[in-house]
C-alpha cells in the first residue's frame, strides 16, 4: 500500500544505469568512485557556469549596443558644434544674406545635420499611426476580453498573431504597390509617397501590439468589479466603459506608447513609401524622412569614421533614446497597475 | 398617470438598448475590419503572385538583370542565414534563461537581465543594423584582420556577422519564451527528483527540460520567422543585390558547407531593393509578387507551426499539473 503511494515519486526521465547517482557512488565508497564523484561535481560547476555565462553575454550585448553606439554618436561632438543639430548659418550666394538652415543634407560642400526635419519626419508617421492603431486596438481588445465568445477568441487571437508576424517589408510593397496611387486619388495628395501612406502601413505592425496589451490588461481586472457593475443594473456597454476600462486604463496607455514606441522604430515601411525628402513640416501628407529611414538611406555609402559615419551613429543614439525612455515609461506604468490589481 | 410614470423608464430602457447596439456594432467593427484588411492585403499578393510561382521560379537563378528566372538564391541565403542566426541565439538564449529560472537567487543580477532583455526587444531593428555594422564588422572585423593577418576576410559584410546581428534581436524572443516554459514546469517535480538524489543539473536535463521542449521550441520557431522576415539589421551587415553564385565552400575541397564569410541574397532584402532601387520596377512586378508570397507563406507557415504547437503544449502541460 506504502509503495504504491509513493510510487509516482519515481523519476520517470532519470535512467539510474547511464546517469552516474551520488547515492550508488558513495555506498561502495572506493576510490575510483569517489574520484567519478569529484568529477561529477565538476561537472555541475562547469554547467552551472556556462549558464551564467549565457546569461552574462545578454547583458554584455545590451551593454555593448549602448556603449559603441553613444562612443561613437558623441566622436561627431568633436567636429561639429550641438547647435547644428537645430539649424546653421549659412551664405545665400543668390539672395546674398545670411539664412538659418534647418535641413539634413550630409553630403554637401557644407554638411547640415539638424535633426529637425528627421524628428518632424518621424512624428508625422508616428503619431497619425499611433492614434489609428489606437482606436482599433482598444476596441478589438474590448472585443476579444469583454464582448467575444471563446470560440471566436480562439479564432481571431491566433490570426491576429498571424497579423503580427508579416514582416515590414511586405507591408511596404503592398503600400508601395497597391494602396499608394489609390490613397493619392482618394485624398487628391501632392506626392505618391507621403507620411501618411507610411503611417497606415505602420497602423499593421503597431496594431497587434497595442491590442495584445489591452486585451491582457482588461482580463486583469478582477472579475468582481464587472459583477457588481452588472448587479447595480450597468448594462454590458456601461460595465466596459465606466467599470473595466478605467480600471485598466494604465496598461491600455502602456499599451499606446509602446505601440508609439514600435511606429517611430519602424524602418522598411516607412524608407519605401514616405517618399525619403527631409523637410520640416506639420502636413501629414507630405513626402518626410524619418530618423529610421535616414540612418537605412545613408548608411549603404557612408564613409568610416567620417564626420557623417558618426552623424549617422547620432541619429541612431537619439532613435535609442527615445525608444528606451518610452519603454520605461511604459513598464512603470504597467508595474503600478499591477501593484495595484493585486492589492 | 400612472402610464406617463411607467412610459418614462421605458424611454430610458430604450434608448439605452438602441445605444447598447450601437456602441457593441462599433465594436464589431473596429474587431474585424483589420482582419478585413489583413485578408485583402494577404489576398492581393496571392492573388498577384501564384500566376509566377513555378517549379523554375523556386530552383533557379535570376537571370538578365534579375529581370527573369528564379529567386533560388534568395531563398537559400534565407533559409542558410536563419539557421546560422539560431546556431547563434539559441544557447545563448536558452542558457541564459535556465539561469535565470532555475539557478540565479532572485536579486539585482535576474532584474538586471530582464531588464536588459525588455529593452532588447524595444530597441528598433535599424539601429541592431547600424551596431552590427560599426560593431562587428567595423570593429571586430578589422582587428581580426589585423591580428590574424587574414587580408579583408573578417572585416566586410557577410552572412556571420548578419546573423550575429540578428540572433541579437531575436535573442529576447527565445529568452522570454523559454522563461515562460521553465515557470510552467510545476515546482513538484523539481523537488521530487531532487529528493531521489539527482542533481540540479541532472534534474534540469531530465525533468525540466523535457517538459519545457515545447515551449522552447514554439520560441525558436518564432525566433525564426522574424529574423527571416526582418530587413533593417542585414541591409549593410551582408545582404548583395545580385550575386552570380551561392555562398557556399567547399571543406576540405570535398564537403559543401555555408559559407559564413561570403554575401548573400536574400528574400526581404531582395523585395525591397527590386521595388525601389531597380531600374525595372514596373517590368519586375510579376517576380516581386511572386518573391513576397514565398516570403509570406514561409513566415506565415513558420508562425502557424508555432502557434499550433505552442497549444499543443499548453493543453498536455495543463494535463501534468492536474494530476
Amino acid at each position: 500500500m506504502m509503495a504504491q503511494d509513493i510510487g509516482w515519486l519515481k523519476p520517470p526521465l532519470v535512467d539510474s544505469s547511464s546517469t552516474p547517482s551520488i547515492y550508488r557512488m558513495t555506498r561502495r565508497g572506493n576510490l575510483s568512485q569517489l574520484l567519478t564523484l569529484k568529477t561529477f561535481r565538476a561537472g555541475e560547476w562547469i554547467v552551472e557556469k556556462l549558464l551564467a555565462a549565457a546569461g552574462m553575454i545578454s547583458i554584455l550585448f545590451i551593454a555593448l549596443i549602448f556603449v559603441f553606439l553613444f562612443k561613437e554618436a558623441l566622436q561627431f561632438f568633436k567636429t561639429v558644434s550641438p547647435m547644428d543639430l537645430i539649424g546653421k548659418w549659412v551664405y545665400d550666394e543668390y539672395d546674398e544674406k545670411w539664412v538659418f538652415k534647418t535641413m539634413w543634407q550630409a553630403i554637401s560642400s557644407v554638411p547640415k545635420y539638424s535633426l529637425l526635419p528627421l524628428l518632424c519626419g518621424s512624428f508625422l508617421v508616428a503619431f497619425p499611426s499611433t492614434v489609428i492603431s489606437a482606436v482599433f486596438g482598444i476596441g478589438c481588445g474590448i472585443y476579444l476580453s469583454e464582448v467575444a465568445s471563446d470560440k471566436t477568441r480562439e479564432v481571431l487571437k491566433p490570426t491576429l498573431e498571424l497579423f503580427a508576424g508579416i514582416p515590414s517589408v511586405v507591408i511596404g510593397f503592398f503600400m508601395l504597390m497597391v494602396a499608394a496611387t489609390p490613397l493619392q486619388d482618394i485624398f487628391h495628395t501632392k506626392f505618391r509617397m507621403n507620411a501618411f501612406v507610411g503611417a497606415l502601413g505602420v497602423t499593421i505592425v503597431a496594431f497587434p501590439i497595442i491590442v495584445t496589451l489591452v486585451e491582457d490588461s482588461l482580463r486583469a481586472v478582477p472579475k468582481a468589479l464587472r459583477e457588481a457593475s452588472y448587479a447595480l443594473g450597468a448594462t454590458r456597454w456601461q460595465t466596459i466603459w465606466r467599470t473595466t476600462l478605467p480600471a485598466a486604463i494604465s496598461g491600455v496607455s502602456a499599451a499606446c506608447i509602446l505601440g508609439f514606441g514600435r511606429a517611430l522604430g519602424e524602418t522598411m515601411i516607412v524608407l519605401m513609401v514616405t517618399g525619403n525628402a527631409a523637410l520640416v513640416t506639420g502636413n501629414v501628407f507630405s513626402t518626410v524622412r524619418s530618423l529610421t529611414a535616414n540612418i537605412a538611406a545613408e548608411m549603404g555609402y557612408v564613409e568610416h569614421q567620417s564626420e557623417h559615419y558618426y552623424a549617422l551613429f547620432l541619429v541612431g543614439a537619439v532613435l535609442f533614446v527615445i525608444t528606451f525612455v518610452l519603454n520605461i515609461f511604459a513598464e512603470i506604468i504597467l508595474n503600478r497597475m499591477r501593484r495595484k490589481l493585486r492589492m | 398617470m400612472t402610464t406617463a410614470l411607467l412610459a418614462i423608464p421605458n424611454l430610458q430602457a430604450r434608448r439605452i438598448n438602441v445605444l447598447e447596439a450601437v456602441f457593441m456594432a462599433i465594436l464589431h467593427f473596429l474587431a474585424y475590419l483589420p482582419v478585413c484588411a489583413l485578408v485583402l492585403i494577404l489576398g492581393k499578393i496571392v492573388h498577384s503572385g501564384i500566376g509566377v510561382i513555378t517549379w523554375e521560379f523556386l530552383t533557379q537563378a535570376p537571370v538578365e538583370g534579375m529581370t527573369k528566372g528564379g529567386i533560388f538564391p534568395c531563398i537559400f541565403g534565407t533559409l542558410s542565414i536563419t539557421l546560422l542566426m539560431i546556431l547563434i541565439a539559441l544557447p545563448i538564449g536558452v542558457g541564459a534563461a535556465i539561469y535565470m529560472v532555475e539557478y540565479a537567487k532572485e536579486g539585482v543580477w535576474v532584474r538586471v537581465i530582464r531588464a536588459a532583455v525588455n529593452n532588447l526587444a524595444g530597441i528598433p531593428s535599424v539601429v541592431f543594423g547600424l551596431f552590427g555594422m560599426g560593431f562587428f564588422i567595423l570593429f571586430v572585423g578589422h582587428h581580426l584582420d589585423e591580428v590574424l593577418r587574414t587580408g579583408l576576410l573578417f572585416g566586410k559584410p557577410c552572412m556571420l556577422w548578419a546573423a550575429a546581428t540578428l540572433a541579437i534581436l531575436v535573442l529576447p524572443v527565445i529568452i522570454v519564451s523559454t522563461e515562460e516554459a521553465l515557470n510552467a514546469v510545476p515546482q513538484s517535480h523539481r523537488s521530487a527528483s531532487m529528493a531521489l538524489g539527482a542533481t540540479k543539473w541532472q534534474t534540469i536535463r531530465d525533468v525540466v527540460l523535457p517538459q519545457a521542449k515545447g515551449g522552447i521550441l514554439t520560441g525558436a520557431i518564432l525566433a525564426i520567422s522574424r529574423g527571416a522576415g526582418e530587413t533593417a539589421p542585414i541591409l549593410f551587415t551582408g545582404c548583395a543585390y545580385f550575386l552570380p553564385r551561392l555562398p557556399i565552400v567547399k571543406l576540405f575541397g570535398i564537403i559543401p558547407m555555408i559559407n559564413p564569410m561570403d554575401q548573400f541574397m536574400e528574400l526581404s532584402y531582395h523585395i525591397f531593393i527590386m521595388a525601389t532601387q531597380s531600374t525595372n520596377a514596373q517590368k519586375t512586378m510579376p517576380i516581386q509578387f511572386g518573391t513576397t508570397l514565398v516570403l509570406i507563406s514561409l513566415t506565415f507557415f513558420l508562425n502557424l507551426g508555432a502557434i499550433l504547437l505552442r497549444s499543443h503544449y499548453r493543453k498536455s502541460l495543463g494535463q501534468v499539473t492536474l494530476q
